[in-house]
């Protein structure tokens, strides 16, 4: 497990200066007195998948936009490879768009949708391009359809196909699967990143959907508020969040507030309400005093009192069930502890033991490993509201 | 009881829809009459009733003396009071709507202001100012047009207007996006999307121009239109050719409605 | 034409924000604001022009004119006095014609909005995929001429005619009954001109109106009926105020009907006014009568707007 994997994109970046990477710097974005992306440093490397991940007026679609021409960066540059593309027309860069509401051209069939881009730029001939792009999209014959006789997967496959068909260097995707229901969805991520890996080029994913970003990109980078909090590779920023907003954003999070009692070794010892924890120093980002102790809820083992669990050290006692949610293939516990925090439980359905029942005593504990400590200026409940619907 | 039930239920449903029908086919009774009295063999002038079938109106349509000439000097005047409303009020819609310029909120009220006042008031004020302005011995083709053009420019900017707020902006950008130059992008998707909308306007200014009495009726001078002609035989005694000249207009009118939704509906309703 | 009314109030009021370079719009403008700064002027002048002086000025010259000296006439001109008595004379003369004006608009007017309420709420609600269709009918009667469409009135309400003979029948018309030369002739012609006025923004209204909000009522313990007064009819208010003012407005100027379906008792105030300017050249009496029926219109239109506005009328 990679744990130092944040700064990925950026080390790689700076072995091969050549390349066509995507840049932004220093970008900033103001209407009036409120600023919705505050300098804003990125790098996308060429040929990654790369996704922008935060609630709805996080700055992420603004930033999209910027790059691709739609809104003029207050300050900061944008470039792509060595080109200055900050303050080129959207025509004049070769980046392309698939809008959020697809924005199909209504008076044109979808074979006209797909040909407009390489028809502006003087392409005489798009009839082999663009049925060998239909086809991609698996749209093979339907280019004389107008795109109201088509389902909302199929439109969106159009859009994708009209962005495409063009090369572009970098492909913008501003929400793209946001109007589709939850199968179509996830079927359409699964195409996507397969289309992604047959062309090769660099696609810029814009979503507020946690798990449709760790599930397509290579890189997540969760924005908030203007800024990037935190990027790199999906594991990684899940199992080794530096904020309260990406532990609670990215998936669900425990946090236990806990005293700082110093480096031991390879760890940083916690005492959380009485009990000594202790968290691997590469996960720890936060020194002295108090601090968030972070751990996921299918992290945390649940067994009767003094029961035996298979996960030494980080113990905690006096726990009750108060609240028990069968989902078919796991359950989930809320766990009322002594102190009044109430812990949130993911166990897997493996029918090694009856399902407790609420008000069942038990105890929680959880592999040192796991845990993550976190700054305790933040708010511990950053994110956990804006998460996907 | 349920049966009962049932029965209330379904004239509940289908009362509305049949009082609905039978407003509209109130209001085509009219039109019908005007559709039969072209083919009535009029027996006099002076009496207005059907008195037989001929066809010699729809034949010779032009046999009342100064009935087609007012028509064709209606179709000119309302052809270019069209042409001219029809481009000073889309332009001004797309000022309106796509540019932010000092005086726009006072504008917006301002063309809506000539379709508030009653007919009379605007043909009254036209004719007062033409008369203080030295034209009140020149009345005719002219005036005619310039009240024609200020009471359909209202309706053709606010038409366009509508049609182009309601376009989605993502269109052009997607446009831009797809290497499309801001000259290509008006004329390959901004004006194709809204061009319905400016079609129905000169639509609508036509036949509000060729129909218009009140305000032709005061700033006409010796200068007579259809609408005139029908006035002046509706006290004299009135040729039924004026039927059929009503039921033309009607009929093409009809076609060119319909045509336009035929090809509506095969575009789409992602901008309607 | 039909919602236009309600849309342009609403439409935000930009002025001011273009002076500044800086305006928050500025932004968003990148694609849109094509041009230059000055092409939004450039656009908007022919028509402002035209409108300012075909529309605005000649408010002014009729103002003018209603206050010019009554002896004058329109071969040895007219002299500008200040004539107020002008409008004490002409009121003093007309009031009647007047007061029938706005009384048989205001029938025609509610006769319109029962009507045109039935026939829009049918379209919104009932018509499904027959909507489109019942849209572009109510419109095509316009197609036809205004006074032809008149004219078939006078037909249908001949006292030779099978409705007034069936009226004479059924004992409802006396035996030398009419209806033509009626104030009900002249109303029934009002109200059948006017109706697409009515239909058109209610159909807007009503249109717009999410029907789940009237089963919600319905979920709620609402009986049809309570559903429709307390929820449909109150969201469609904005319809029935453009509504009765598009039928009320023009109605009250109309001379027409009253002149091919009315005897000289039913003139109305438009009669008026035409009569003076084209075959009495009275132009300071007609100036000044057409100014009255503008201010009594105008000063009505706000007092109506402001309690539609404050919800009285619902």
């Amino acid at each position: 497990m990679s744990l130092v994997a944040d700064d990925d994109a950026t080390t790689r970046d700076d072995q091969e200066t050549s390349n066509r990477d995507l840049r932004l710097t220093a970008l900033t974005k103001s209407y009036g007195s409120f600023t919705a992306v505050r300098s804003l440093d990125l790098v996308v490397p060429q040929g990654s998948f790369f996704a922008l991940l935060g609630p709805s007026g996080c700055g992420k679609t603004t930033t999209l936009r910027m790059v691709a021409g739609l809104d003029t960066p207050t300050s900061g540059t944008i470039t792509l490879g060595d080109r200055d593309i900050t303050y080129d027309k959207p025509y004049k860069r070769p980046v392309n768009t698939v809008f959020q509401s697809y924005a199909l051209f209504p008076h044109l069939d979808v074979s006209e949708n797909v040909a407009f881009g390489l028809k502006r730029r003087g392409v005489k001939d798009t009839k082999a391009k663009v049925a060998e792009m239909l086809d991609l999209v698996e749209l093979g014959g339907q280019g004389h359809k107008k795109p109201t006789q088509l389902s909302g997967g199929q439109q969106q496959r159009v859009a994708l196909a009209r962005a495409l068909i063009n090369s572009p260097e970098v492909l913008l995707l501003d929400e793209p699967l946001g109007a589709l229901d939850l199968k179509l969805r996830r079927g359409m991520q699964i195409e996507l990143k397969r289309i992604q890996t047959e062309v090769g080029r660099t696609f810029v994913h814009v979503t507020h959907d946690q798990e449709e970003a760790m599930t397509m990109a290579d890189t997540v980078a969760v924005m908030n508020a203007g800024v990037i909090e935190q990027m790199g590779p999906p594991a990684a920023l899940y199992d080794n969040p530096r904020t309260t907003f990406v532990a609670n954003f990215l998936g669900q999070s425990n946090l236990l507030a806990g005293e700082i009692l110093g480096p031991d070794g390879d760890a940083v010892t916690v005492s959380v309400q009485g009990t000594t924890v202790s968290i691997p120093a590469e996960r720890s980002h936060a020194v002295g005093g108090k601090g968030w102790v972070g751990i996921r809820p299918e992290k945390v083992m649940i067994a009767e009192v003094g029961g035996e669990i298979d996960a030494p050290g980080n113990r905690f006692a006096g726990g009750v069930v108060t609240d028990v949610s069968f989902v078919g293939v796991s359950t989930q516990y809320l766990v009322r502890m002594p102190w009044g925090q109430e812990l949130m439980v993911f166990e897997q359905n493996t029918g090694r033991r009856p399902i407790f029942a609420v008000g069942t005593p038990v105890d929680l504990s959880w592999r040192p490993e796991y845990a993550f400590l976190l700054d305790a200026s933040q708010d511990a409940k950053a994110g956990v509201e804006d998460g996907d619907d | 009881m349920s049966a009962l039930h049932r029965l209330g239920r379904w004239v509940g449903e289908h009362l509305v829809l049949a009082l609905g029908v039978l407003v509209l086919v109130y209001m085509f009774v009219p039109v019908a009459i005007v559709g039969l009295m072209s083919f009535n063999d009029q027996a006099s002038r002076n009496v207005y009733r059907f008195d037989g079938f001929t066809l010699d109106n729809w034949l010779n349509p032009c046999d009342p003396s100064g009935m087609c000439s007012s028509v064709v000097r209606s179709v000119e005047i309302a052809l270019l009071a069209t042409v001219v409303a029809t481009i000073l009020g889309t332009l001004a819609a797309f000022a309106l709507v796509r540019h932010r310029f000092v005086g726009r909120g006072p504008l917006n009220t301002l063309i809506i202001l000539p379709m508030a006042a009653p007919e009379i008031v605007l043909g009254s004020s036209l004719l007062a100012l033409f008369v203080s302005a030295g034209f009140g011995g020149q009345l005719g083709f002219w005036t005619i047009f310039v009240a024609h053009v200020t009471f359909c420019l209202s309706f053709v900017i606010i038409t366009v207007r509508a049609r182009l707020s309601g376009l989605d902006d993502n269109l052009e950008q997607a446009a831009m996006d797809l290497y499309a130059t801001e000259n290509q992008t008006f004329w390959r998707v901004t004006f194709p999307l809204v061009f319905p909308g400016i079609l129905g306007a000169a639509l609508l200014s036509f036949s509000l121009s060729f129909d218009d009495f009140i305000i032709t009726n005061l700033n006409a001078g010796q200068t007579v239109t259809f609408p005139m002609y029908v006035w002046g035989a509706a006290q004299r005694g009135i040729p039924m050719q004026v039927n059929v000249i009503g039921t033309a207009m009607f009929l093409v009118a009809v076609l060119i409605v319909l045509g336009n939704e035929v090809a509506r509906r095969r575009q789409s309703k992602v901008t309607a | 034409m039909t919602h236009q009314p309600q849309e342009a109030l609403v439409e935000p009021d930009a002025v001011g924000l273009g002076s500044s370079g800086d305006d928050p719009g500025e932004g968003h403008e990148t694609v849109r604001g094509r041009g230059g700064r000055f092409t939004g002027y450039w656009l908007m002048l022919p028509s402002a022009l035209w409108l300012a002086l075909f529309f605005l000025v000649p408010f002014y010259s009729l103002i003018a004119m209603s206050l010019y000296d009554p002896t004058g006439s329109n071969l040895t001109g007219y002299d500008m006095t200040w004539h107020v008595a002008n409008y004490v004379d002409t009121i003093q003369a007309y009031w009647r014609p007047l007061l029938r004006s706005f009384w048989y608009a205001a029938m025609a007017t509610v006769a319109c909005l029962v009507l045109g309420y039935v026939l829009a709420y049918a379209i919104a609600f009932k018509a499904g995929r027959w909507k489109n269709l019942m849209l572009v009918l109510v419109i095509a009667p316009f197609f036809t001429s205004f006074l032809l469409r008149t004219l078939s009135w006078k037909l249908i309400l001949a006292d030779e005619g099978w409705i007034a003979e069936g009226l004479r029948t059924l004992q409802i018309l006396g035996e030398d009954g009419r209806l033509l030369a009626t104030p009900f002739a002249v109303v029934a012609g009002l109200t059948y001109n006017f109706l697409p006025f009515m239909v058109l923004p209610l159909f807007a209204s009503l249109d717009k109106i999410d029907n789940r909000l009237v089963e919600a009522a319905g979920d709620l313990y609402a009986s049809p009926a309570r559903a429709f007064f307390k929820v449909t009819l109150p969201l469609s208010m904005p319809g029935v105020v453009a509504g009765t003012l598009l039928t009320f407005i023009p109605a009250a100027g109309d001379f027409i009907n009253a002149e091919l379906l009315g005897s000289p008792n039913q003139r109305m105030i438009g009669n008026i006014i035409q009569n003076l300017f084209t075959n009495q050249g009275d132009y300071a009496a007609a100036g000044a009568l057409s100014m009255t029926l503008m201010i009594v219109i105008t000063v009505g239109v706000v007092f109506y707007i402001r309690r539609a506005g404050t919800e009285d009328l619902v």
